[in-house]
């Protein structure tokens, strides 16, 4: 039986399931458009690209646009962003959902846990751009619930919009509130997870309820935080368009402290109208981004192959 | 005992306090959208205003504003988007289950090279702008939103679970690969098909980035657009009020802004036990591998 499959080969296979592979083929057109179709585009960073030439026609110019974007001292400082609010909101994103899903586990109440982790979990499904006005109605200079606070207990209003140096914690601290909900799922679930004749054990021996959590909960949700962080890890050149664009948008104010490689990207792309030299800090983007997911998925293979990505 | 008691109560008052800390900047939006527009001048933001108004919720309602337009816009991505993409995902995850195909470990592969590899927005765009999407409707439905594989992988996972019995059955009786996948397959999976439309669902809704990547005209604008763009321009709030004059004499710029923002919010808050509950499932299938 397997003799006579083999010999039928490639086409032959594909006739015998033709209505399994049809089935597979509008994901197939999509993938080979958006995913592979893309990877030649890549080429454009070392051209004098031209929407009328195209990728084929348009002159090749070698680095020049990588020498352009490194030679500039926004290179470094985009980079250095990226990289700082990403590890940011990683660190302090599992820390904070860590102490609340501990707190959370305690909790006697089903219901009241319930309805907290529903409040909590909320804004999660809200967009970046609703999230900008949540954070406006609070931070706004001349309305902002904040200031009218501060000037309310004597202190001075800040204009927020135009101070970067606030930006970095203001921008964390929305992270964390936004996403804190998912967080606190995953290791409320994965506490739940552990068995509970460990504690069992403990309490036997007389153990309190801290060394219960430091002895038992902690070091068994020690893998599921590493796995969570390596693979956020794994993404720390991307993200935060959506959330910074929404937010930042063209305040210049806030560049210092706010630009990422993403909205820098979307900018050079979009307000100056330049896809080589987008191209080539995306390639830059790509290429650091690859690395990191493939040493982080390595990483995450050591600890637990069962996590790994691939 | 004692000692237990009273951390329980510490910590139910603390994650109470949490959650109230969590809800307060959208109850002050709520707040601020039925504020009168003159006791936000005079007090700024409020959660506790001293002068209620309905007047930007009528001024966004009665008026022949962009919002109506924004709103049919989103909900028809959403709707016919979803529809597309979660049977896009569907049929292929049965491709990829079913143990008959020979090829459906290389074709996994096939797909999950995409998703390792991300080559960004500059050929996205190129590629978005080349296939002639810009300024059509298109183009808030297909890039990057009507297929993401790693929703393929979740369904084909599930899928793998149906006993190949079933299928042989069927076979024999004479069905086909399409009947298989659509009056078997998909029926059997709804959990993970109900998880799959939620997230395609809510990120249809939730899109801006595709709008302005591609979209400049403004009959096109999904809501989540409409109201990026309300932020920053004065002048598409200003254009409603010429069109309401007889109904509001100040332009309740604040307000309706944040009544706006309200608006976008509203199906997400009806949805939301639905939301939750297939929400967490898919994110503990996704995370939690077992």
């Amino acid at each position: 039986m397997s003799d006579i499959r083999k010999r039928k080969g490639v086409l032959g296979e594909l006739l015998q399931n033709k209505a399994a592979y049809l089935l597979a083929l509008p994901a197939a057109v999509y993938t080979v458009i958006f995913g592979y179709l893309t990877m030649p585009y890549l080429l454009i960073a070392f051209q004098k690209f031209n929407y009328k030439t195209g990728l084929f026609n348009s002159p090749w110019i070698g680095f020049d646009n990588f020498r352009f974007f490194f030679a500039s001292p926004r290179a470094w400082e985009i980079t250095f962003n990226t990289l700082k609010l990403n590890t940011l909101f990683i660190v302090f994103g599992t820390i904070a959902a860590l102490l609340l899903a501990i707190l959370f586990n305690e909790l006697k109440s089903r219901l009241f846990s319930r309805i907290a982790q529903s409040t909590i979990l909320f804004p999660h499904f809200l967009s970046w751009v609703i999230v900008s006005y949540v954070l406006y109605s609070l931070l706004s200079t001349e309305y902002g619930m904040v200031n009218r606070i501060l000037e309310a207990i004597g202190m001075e209003p800040i204009n927020w919009y135009s101070s970067p140096g606030y930006w970095t914690s203001i921008l964390v601290g929305t992270h964390i509130w936004k996403d804190i909900g998912i967080s606190l799922v995953i290791y409320l679930a994965a506490i739940a997870g552990i068995d509970e004749s460990y504690y069992e054990a403990g309490r036997i021996d007389g153990a309190t309820r801290m060394q219960l959590i430091r002895y038992i909960t902690l070091p068994l949700l020690l893998p599921t935080v590493i796995i969570l962080s390596l693979l956020a890890l794994g993404k720390i050149m991307y993200g935060g368009f959506d959330m910074i664009y929404a937010i930042v948008k063209d305040n210049g104010l806030l560049y210092p402290t706010t630009e990422v490689i993403d909205t820098y990207v979307f900018r050079s792309l979009r307000n100056i109208g330049n896809p080589a030299q987008a191209m080539a800090i995306g390639l830059y983007q790509a290429v650091v981004g690859f690395i990191l997911v493939y040493t982080s998925n390595k990483v995450v293979r050591k600890i637990n192959p069962d996590h790994a990505l691939f | 005992m004692k000692k237990i008691t009273l951390f329980g109560t510490l910590n139910t008052m603390f994650i109470a306090l949490f959650s109230l800390i969590c809800t307060i900047p959208m109850l002050l939006v709520l707040m601020v959208s039925f504020t009168d527009e003159k006791a936000i001048q005079l007090n700024g933001y409020q959660l506790f205003p001293e002068k209620l108004s309905l007047g930007a919720y009528k001024l966004l309602l009665l008026g022949s504003t962009p919002l109506y337009q924004s709103y049919m816009i989103s909900i028809l991505i959403t709707v016919v988007g979803t529809l597309l993409a979660v049977f896009i995902t569907g049929a292929a995850g049965y491709t990829l289950s079913s143990r008959h195909v020979k090829y459906r470990n290389h074709l996994a592969m096939f797909f999950f090279v995409t998703m390792v590899f991300n080559t960004g927005i500059v050929p996205w765009y190129l590629i978005s702008t080349g296939l002639g999407l810009r300024n059509t409707i298109w183009a808030l439905i297909v890039p990057s939103m009507i297929f993401n594989p790693f929703n393929l992988f979740l369904v084909r996972n599930y899928m793998k679970q149906i006993p190949d019995t079933l299928t042989e059955a069927a076979r024999i009786d004479g069905a086909n690969d399409f009947y298989i996948a659509l009056r078997i397959f998909f029926p059997l999976s709804l959990p993970v098909l109900a998880t799959v439309t939620l997230f395609y669902g809510i990120g249809y809704w939730n899109n801006w980035f595709n709008a302005i990547m591609l979209v400049d005209n403004k009959d096109l604008f999904p809501l989540q657009f409409l109201l990026f763009k309300l932020n920053s321009e004065i002048s598409m709030i200003q254009s409603m009020q010429r069109t309401m004059s007889e109904v509001a004499t100040t332009l309740p710029a604040e307000s309706v802004k944040m009544a706006t923002a309200i608006l976008t919010i509203g199906p997400i808050v009806f949805f939301y036990p639905f939301l939750q509950k297939y929400f967490i499932k898919g994110l503990l299938i996704g995370s939690v591998k077992e």
